[in-house]
C-alpha cells in the first residue's frame, strides 16, 4: 500500500491549536512565544494572530539568538515582527558565553545548539515568563511523542517524563508553583506535512532557505553541511557549490542541507511525501546518540 | 480531511508496539533513516529480524526494560484521512494512562495474544472503553502465526470475548474481530494470504471505512467561553466577541442563546473565524461569537440554546478514575475543572470502588488510590453547567486538581 500525496489540511488541527493558545492566554500571567524563525514557530505566530483576531496577539516573541543563525532567518524575523506589530525580545548566547555561564564547544562538531538552553532558561527567569509557547511536534522525535500539550518544567527547566500530568479530553491544567513554568505545544498533533499544507493554505511567507538555492557546502558523515565562518572544517573537506534547500531551520552549524530543486511550496510538499530522510534526520544535533533528544529535553531544551 | 483518533492497549508482550510499527511500515510512513536506525538497533540487541516495536518504544528507560511506560502519540496518514494513535501501556499499574489515551479516541484497539486468549488486562481494557463510551472497538487477535493460523482458536477467543461483553452491565459499543499477525503483517494493512478462512477486512481496511456521523451535532449546543475579545481599536471600537471552541452541537446566526451562570438571554449576531464570517459553528470548531445585546458573559460562562439548557449542578454524582499517588481525601477541597471552568469542590462520599477486571463492586473498599475506578458524590462551591456523560460526553467530563501539588489527580464522568 503506497501513500498518495495528502494536500488537504485537517481543519481540526487548527481549531485545536487555537483553543490551546486561548487557554494559554487565559491561564497564565505572562506567556511568550519561543520564536526560532523556522516554519513551526511561523505557524504558531499565524495561529496566535487568528486566535485573538480582531484583538492583537497577546504574546511577545522570545528569540534565542545563537549568533550562528542563517542571516535569511533574522531578516525574516524582523520583517514578520514589523508586519504584525509584535513585540520581540532577543537574548544572545554570546552574552551567556561572555558571562562565563557556558563555554564554546571546540572541534569540528562545535555548535552552540546545546549552549542556547542556558540562555533560554536565563531569559525565561529574567522576563518572568510563566508559559513559553513552542512549535515542537510529537512526530519529530521519539522523546517528543510523549510530550504533553502543557508540559510543566521545574525552576531548572527540567522535564520529567515520569511525573507528567495526564491530559484528559481537551482539558488543560496550567496550574503551577511560583518559579515553575510551562512549555506549551499547540501543534503537538501536527506532522511536518500538516505544517507545510497549512503554510500553503494560509499563503504564508517563509524564510528563503526553505527553497532551493545555490549554496557552498561540504560533505561530512554522509550529510551536506553549509559552510559558514562558524563551521570548523578540515583540509580534506573541500567546499563546493550545489543547489540545496533546508527542511528545518536551526543553527548553521547543526542543520544539514538536502539536495533539491524544489523552489515552490507544491514541490516541497511533493518532495516530503517521497522523502527518504526524516525531518530531524537533517539535524546533526540529534545524531550524537540514540537518546540525544531525551537528554536535552531533561536539561530544559525546547 | 478527517482525523481519526485511536487508542491501543494490550498486555506486556502481546505485540502492540510491533502492530503499530507494522501499520507505519505498511503505509510507507517510516523514512529511510529511521528504518536504518531500526536495523542497527535490532542488530545491537542480537535480533535476526528488524524489530518494528523499537520505533515506538521511545524513552531510554523503556528501551532498557523493553516496555512502554507512558502515552506516546504516533501519526500516519492515508489519502483518506489522518490517524493519531495514542499508544498506552498495558500494565496493571498504568490504568490512568489507558484512561488518558482513551479520552480522545473514537476507536479502541484491543490486542489479544492468540496463545493466551482473554487475560485480566482484556477485562480492564474493555471496561475502560465502555466507561468512556468509545464508539468503535476493534479486537485484534494477534500472533496468529504462533497458533498455525488456527480458525478454531480465533473463534474460541471471539466467543470468550462476547461472553465478557454479555456479562458486563454496560452497553457494548460496536465490536469488530480481526485475526492478525503483526510480526508478519497478516491482515494489518493488506489482507492475509495465510489466514484464508477469514474473508473480511484487514485492520487498516476496517479503519479506513469507519464513518463519522459527527454524533456531536445531534447533541445539545454548548459553547464554553474561553475569553472575551475587546480590541478597543479604531476599526473595532465597539467589538465584543466571545472566543471559544464549540463543545457539542451547533449554533446558527439568529439563534436565541442563554448565558450561564448569569441566565441572561440574547441572539447570535455573528459567528467569526478570523476574517471569515460564518453562518454556523459546529462541534469542535474554534470561533468568535458576537451577540445582539450586552449581557453578562465572561471566561467560564457557557452559552447554550434556550430550548436545551444544561443542568446547573452543585451536587454531583460521578464515576471517577483516580490518577495520583496520593489517595483521595474525602472532605478535602479540590479544584474541579469542567471544560475550562474551575470551581472548588469537596468529595462528600465514596459510594463504591469497582474491580474493573470482574466488574464487581468491592464492598469492603472505602478508599480510592492510584488507578482505582469508582463512584463518588461531590459538592461544588459554584454550579457547573454539565450534561450527563452518557448523554453528551463532550460536556460531561471533568478533572480534579489538587490545590497544593497542582497535579491532575482524577477524571470524572457525570452520571
Amino acid at each position: 500500500m503506497t501513500n498518495k500525496i495528502q494536500w488537504e489540511f485537517p481543519q481540526a488541527l487548527e481549531d485545536e491549536a487555537i483553543y490551546i493558545l486561548r487557554e494559554t492566554a487565559a491561564q497564565f500571567e505572562k506567556p511568550a512565544i519561543l520564536f526560532s524563525g523556522g516554519k513551526d514557530s511561523i505557524t504558531i505566530v499565524r495561529l496566535a494572530q487568528k486566535a485573538f483576531y480582531p484583538g492583537k496577539v497577546p504574546f511577545p516573541l522570545l528569540h534565542i539568538d545563537t549568533g550562528h543563525n542563517f542571516p535569511e532567518t533574522i531578516e525574516y524575523r524582523d520583517w514578520l515582527v514589523n508586519k504584525l506589530g509584535l513585540d520581540l525580545i532577543v537574548r544572545n548566547v554570546q552574552d551567556s558565553i561572555n558571562q562565563g555561564k557556558v563555554q564554546e564547544e571546540t572541534g569540528k562538531y562545535a555548535s552552540r545548539n546545546a549552549l542556547q538552553t542556558v540562555t533560554l532558561l536565563d531569559g525565561i527567569e529574567e522576563m518572568k515568563y510563566d508559559a513559553c509557547i513552542g512549535g515542537a511536534r510529537r512526530d519529530e522525535e521519539k522523546a517528543r511523542a510523549k510530550e504533553r500539550i502543557f508540559s510543566v518544567r521545574d525552576e531548572f527547566g527540567q522535564w520529567n517524563a515520569k511525573m507528567q500530568r495526564p491530559e484528559l479530553f481537551d482539558m488543560l491544567n496550567g496550574k503551577i508553583h511560583l518559579g515553575e513554568n510551562v512549555r506549551v505545544f499547540p501543534i503537538s498533533n501536527w506532522t511536518e506535512l500538516d505544517v507545510w499544507n497549512y503554510i500553503r493554505r494560509e499563503n504564508l511567507r517563509i524564510p528563503s532557505i526553505y527553497f532551493s538555492h545555490e549554496r557552498e557546502i561540504i560533505e561530512r558523515d554522509g550529510m551536506y553541511w553549509p559552510t559558514s565562518p562558524f563551521l570548523n572544517t578540515s583540509e580534506d573537506e573541500k567546499p563546493f557549490m550545489q543547489k540545496v534547500r533546508f527542511r528545518t531551520v536551526g543553527d548553521m552549524t547543526c542543520t544539514a542541507a538536502v539536495i533539491s530543486e524544489a523552489d515552490k511550496l507544491e514541490d516541497i510538499i511533493s518532495e516530503i511525501m517521497e522523502a527518504k530522510i526524516s525531518e530531524r534526520g537533517a539535524r546533526i544535533d540529534d545524531k550524537r546518540s540514540e537518546a540525544a533528544m531525551e537528554k536535552r529535553k531533561q536539561a530544559g531544551y525546547f | 480531511m478527517e482525523v481519526l483518533h485511536i487508542t491501543t492497549s494490550g498486555s506486556v508482550d502481546d505485540g502492540k508496539s510491533t502492530l503499530i510499527g507494522r501499520l507505519l511500515y505498511d503505509t510507507n510512513s517510516i523514512p529511510q533513516d529511521k528504518m536504518e536506525a531500526l536495523h542497527a538497533a535490532s542488530k545491537r540487541k542480537g535480533l535476526d529480524f528488524t524489530d518494528l516495536s523499537l520505533l515506538t518504544d521511545g524513552l531510554v528507560a523503556e528501551r532498557e526494560q523493553g516496555i512502554t511506560i507512558d502515552v506516546a502519540h504516533i501519526y500516519f496518514s492515508t489519502p483518506n484521512r489522518k490517524y493519531i494513535i495514542a499508544d498506552t501501556p498495558g500494565h496493571i499499574e498504568y490504568t490512568r494512562n489507558m484512561v488518558t489515551g482513551a479520552s480522545t479516541a473514537q476507536v479502541s484497539l484491543i490486542l489479544i495474544d492468540a496463545r493466551k486468549g482473554i487475560v485480566e488486562q482484556t477485562y480492564r481494557h474493555f471496561f475502560i472503553a465502555a466507561l468512556l463510551r468509545i464508539p468503535y472497538l476493534v479486537v485484534c487477535v494477534n500472533k496468529m502465526d504462533l497458533v498455525e493460523y488456527d480458525e478454531a482458536r480465533f473463534n474460541q477467543i471471539v466467543e470468550d470475548f462476547q461472553q465478557l461483553v454479555k456479562s458486563a452491565s454496560f452497553q457494548a459499543p460496536s465490536i469488530k474481530f480481526i485475526p492478525i499477525s503483526s510480526l508478519y503483517g497478516e491482515n494489518v494493512a493488506g489482507r492475509s494470504g495465510k489466514i484464508n478462512w477469514y474473508k473480511d477486512q484487514s485492520l487498516l481496511e476496517y479503519l479506513e471505512q469507519i464513518t463519522f456521523d459527527h454524533a456531536d451535532s445531534s447533541h445539545p449546543a454548548r459553547f464554553p467561553v474561553q475569553s472575551v475579545i475587546r480590541p478597543m481599536t479604531k476599526a473595532f471600537h465597539d467589538f465584543r466577541g466571545f472566543a471559544g471552541k464549540v463543545a457539542s452541537g451547533h449554533f446558527n446566526i439568529g439563534d436565541e442563546v442563554i448565558s450561564l451562570p448569569s441566565q441572561q438571554k440574547s441572539k447570535i449576531k455573528t459567528i467569526e473565524q478570523f476574517e471569515t464570517q460564518l453562518s454556523i459553528a459546529s462541534a469542535r470548531e474554534s470561533v468568535v461569537i458576537t451577540l445582539e445585546d450586552e449581557i453578562d458573559t465572561s471566561r467560564g460562562s457557557m452559552l447554550s440554546k434556550t430550548d436545551n439548557v444544561p443542568n446547573l449542578l452543585k451536587e454531583i454524582t460521578a464515576q471517577v478514575c483516580w490518577m495520583d499517588q496520593q489517595k483521595l481525601v474525602p472532605g478535602k477541597a479540590y479544584l474541579l475543572q469542567h471544560g475550562i471552568n474551575r470551581v472548588k469542590a469537596k468529595v462528600q462520599q465514596i459510594q463504591h470502588v469497582i474491580d474493573v477486571t470482574s466488574n464487581k463492586i468491592l464492598e469492603d473498599k472505602k478508599e480510592m488510590g492510584l488507578n482505582d475506578i469508582g463512584k463518588i458524590t461531590l459538592k461544588t462551591a459554584q454550579p457547573i453547567f454539565a450534561d450527563s456523560y452518557h448523554l453528551n460526553p463532550a460536556n460531561g467530563a471533568f478533572i480534579l486538581v489538587d490545590e497544593f501539588s497542582n497535579a491532575t489527580v482524577a477524571v470524572g464522568f457525570v452520571e
